[in-house]
């Protein structure tokens, strides 16, 4: 069988796999959605969950898809877009792909034509992710079952319990923005365009709160998000 | 409460042990097809380039975002990846904005409405970038466009962060500057900021026990 990295078969893999995880998340939404209505949730405010999610994963989906573009130099198309639907991010398959690569003495500044050292990357790939996707059924009990007990025996620490955890990632992405400021004026790009973001934030409280402009709220991560970005690109030429 | 939660981890573990298989099939019939099984060496030498890391890395996020996640929040964001960048704000916000609390069961509704909806988009916006690829690669390649992906995560947590940090700064003090003065003084943890998460989150929750028990929170 001749090998080429954008075969038919490799799209029609890739398709029967993104079906798979279409159809979970269709079937978790289903659920979720009906057990909300179940809790007394109302039908706008499930509504509101779903518009104001889909909004904001636009641009997020889109920085994905350029890591698919990236990797289909060397892998074609399909790989790189299954392994960015399912588990992967560009951070895990570019490494991935470029230590195979060094073992096998490969470069991957162009298409990789010889089928073993594409299969050799597909397994890397494959099972460098594998622990993200069997521990959760092995550790879910004991994890839920350790916050049940907490929440039954101290309803309070649980609360702050679980928000300390949700500041504790946002303290990590926060700090990191200040990891390049030393590089002079383009590492402080970054803390410009989160105060930036900051800022867009703050203003769509401000409406939302004193001029009662309630639907911006679904919006509200989207426009600082954007806007930040459309910022960073502005600002990037001018300060480097 | 408790038939609902039993239920979704029962659905979970069959949709995510079926997602493994899938995602182990990939390879297996891609060397089938072609007939072309890669030398085991190759394999194991690429992998030692990044399993030890990954792995631990793997091990760290399910402790750390499973409890934020839920039940099946957890069950669908591991099998669909991008959690830090895309799957915990998603679900951070969406539970702000519905006035919910993370770890009841509405917070477990929403949360999983939130990364089910935040997967199909991404996985459709994959599908139309496919697509139209041809198309869209030298708009996705321009130079112009360059730095506002390169600054995703700052324009995100920026706006996520004011939100959060304003309704619980006396937590977030701690953890802030922990983690600031750490990317401070080691600025090649840059790349490595997942490890980093469990990290702040350890600092986070036992400045939090001390505050809690003075009576400050």
């Amino acid at each position: 069988m001749q090998f080429n990295p954008n075969s038919t078969f490799l799209y029609l893999v890739a398709t029967a796999v993104i079906l798979f995880v279409l159809a979970q998340s269709v079937f978790f939404l289903v659920r979720a959605y009906k057990r909300g209505k179940e809790l007394g949730m109302t039908d706008q405010k499930l509504k509101k969950t779903i518009l104001s999610t889909a909004i904001f994963t636009i641009a997020p989906a889109v920085s994905i898809l350029i890591g698919i573009v990236t990797l289909s130099k060397f892998l074609g198309i399909p790989l790189p877009w299954i392994r960015l639907s399912v588990i992967g991010a560009l951070t895990y398959e570019l490494p991935a792909a470029t230590s195979t690569a060094n073992a096998l003495g490969v470069s991957l500044s162009e298409m990789i034509t010889d089928p073993k050292v594409y299969t050799a990357i597909a397994w890397v790939m494959t099972l460098g992710i594998m622990p993200s996707i069997i521990l959760p059924p092995i550790l879910m009990k004991k994890i839920q079952g350790g916050m049940l007990k907490l929440k039954n025996k101290d309803s309070k620490w649980s609360d702050i319990f679980m928000t300390s955890m949700f500041l504790g990632m946002i303290s990590a992405f926060l700090g990191m923005v200040f990891s390049d400021i030393r590089s002079g004026i383009a590492g402080w790009i970054p803390i410009f365009v989160l105060l930036f973001s900051a800022v867009l934030m703050g203003v769509c409280g401000l409406l939302i709160k004193k001029c009662k402009m309630v639907w911006l709220e679904t919006y509200a991560l989207s426009i600082s998000m954007v806007g930040a970005m459309a910022f960073a690109a502005i600002i990037t030429p001018i300060l480097v | 409460m408790r038939n609902y939660m039993q239920e979704t981890d029962r659905y979970g573990k069959l949709w995510i042990w079926t997602a493994a298989v899938v995602v182990a099939m990939v390879p297996i019939v891609i060397c089938l097809h072609f007939n072309a099984w890669p030398e085991i060496t190759a394999v194991l030498k690429g992998l030692l380039g990044v399993a030890p890391i990954y792995w631990t890395v793997g091990a760290i996020e399910v402790i750390t975002y499973t409890p934020m996640l839920g039940t099946g929040g957890t069950y669908l964001a591991f099998v669909t990846g991008n959690l830090t960048s895309l799957k915990a704000p998603s679900a951070l916000n969406a539970m702000e904005n519905a006035e919910v609390k993370p770890g009841t069961e509405e917070g477990e509704v929403i949360s999983t409405i939130a990364i089910a909806t935040c997967s199909i988009i991404t996985t459709l916006v994959l599908v139309l970038g496919v697509v139209l690829l041809a198309m869209l690669a030298p708009i996705l390649n321009s130079p112009v466009l360059k730095p506002a992906f390169d600054n995703i995560l700052p324009a995100l947590f920026g706006g996520l962060a004011v939100v959060y940090i304003s309704k619980n700064w006396k937590l977030s003090i701690a953890p802030l500057i922990f983690m600031v003065a750490l990317f401070l003084a080691v600025p090649s943890l840059g790349s490595s900021v997942g490890v980093l998460v469990p990290v702040g989150v350890l600092v986070a929750l036992g400045a939090g026990r001390i505050m809690y028990k003075k009576g400050w929170l």
